[in-house]
């Protein structure tokens, strides 16, 4: 867990440093059973094979919590996060290999709004492809 | 077939009641690779300011679907979920869900549209306490691919 970010401390327009999260087949078998969602597509290459996809693809859900760890450790325990939203622009692709994927997150202070609110702009890339879109959250610092 | 527009406006009954519970918070931060300790020490949480464990920004996913997959289920709807991609999503919360908090949701069919050769379908959840409190809204786009016709 990161130390905690004080709103009077942000800058707007400050860039935010890159970080990888891995996704791999555990993850995402591990990622059905605790959100319940077994798409076959997450975690049978067979069928998401037959349905046109690469291969095994990550629940976007699965991407968006990888954003949203982003924003939470840049934040730090104190902070609450009042607003996030993305737009799945592409699939995370994961092979059967001991890499898997990987979600590259990087983010932007956007702006500081009233009330201790700061506003983050956010990208997610996988490889080439940039998998989120228009993703945005506002916290509320100390 | 496309999807039934006469859907839009639609509020679907409320879920039952779903307990957050601290294993289950726990479950979901290791699936999703996050070692935060808010989400399994209430410790670490008090430390933090929350009465509990907090819940990860997208655990309201959990609850949020178990009232979508109602509305989905409708045959009515005319959705081929073996076509459905993730197309949008956004929480808007008035707090973060914590453990021991009892929640429903209440699905309402915002919009149906085409977009190109696809279908998209967008829902409005409310998550709120047993007791009527807003926790966190959910607004969600899925995609049917092909489906717009």
């Amino acid at each position: 867990m990161s130390d905690q970010v004080k709103y009077a401390d942000v800058e707007a327009g400050a860039e935010l440093p890159i970080v990888n999260y891995p996704a791999t087949r555990l993850s995402l078998v591990k990622y059905c059973g605790a959100s319940g969602d077994f798409n076959v597509i997450h975690w049978n290459e067979r069928i998401a094979k037959a349905v046109g996809l690469p291969d095994v693809i990550a629940h976007g859900m699965f991407t968006m919590a990888q954003a949203g760890r982003y924003v939470t450790d840049w934040a730090g325990p104190a902070a609450t996060v009042v607003e996030f939203g993305v737009r799945f622009s592409a699939p995370v692709v994961v092979p059967d290999d001991d890499i898997g994927g990987t979600i590259s997150v990087t983010g932007k202070v956007e702006e500081k709004l009233d009330g201790n609110l700061v506003a983050l702009a956010l990208t997610a890339r996988s490889g080439e492809a940039k998998v989120l879109t228009r993703a945005r959250a506002v916290v509320r610092l100390p | 077939m496309a999807i039934n527009r006469e859907y839009v406006g639609k509020t679907f009954p409320r879920t039952e009641p779903y307990e957050v519970s601290r294993e289950k918070l726990r479950e979901f931060a290791d699936a999703i690779g996050d070692p935060n300790p808010v989400y399994r020490s209430r410790a670490a949480a008090s430390e933090a300011g929350f009465a509990d464990v907090i819940a990860p920004p997208t655990f309201p996913i959990v609850v949020s679907m178990a009232g979508s997959a109602q509305a989905l289920a409708d045959p009515g709807l005319n959705v081929n979920y073996a076509m459905v991609v993730h197309g949008e999503q956004r929480f808007v919360y008035t707090r973060p869900l914590l453990a021991g908090d009892v929640v429903t949701a209440e699905v309402t069919i915002s919009d149906i549209k085409d977009v190109g050769r696809n279908s998209t379908l967008t829902t409005t959840t409310e998550i709120r306490t047993v007791e009527g409190e807003l926790v966190v809204t959910a607004y969600s786009t899925i995609v049917e691919r092909g489906g717009a016709g």
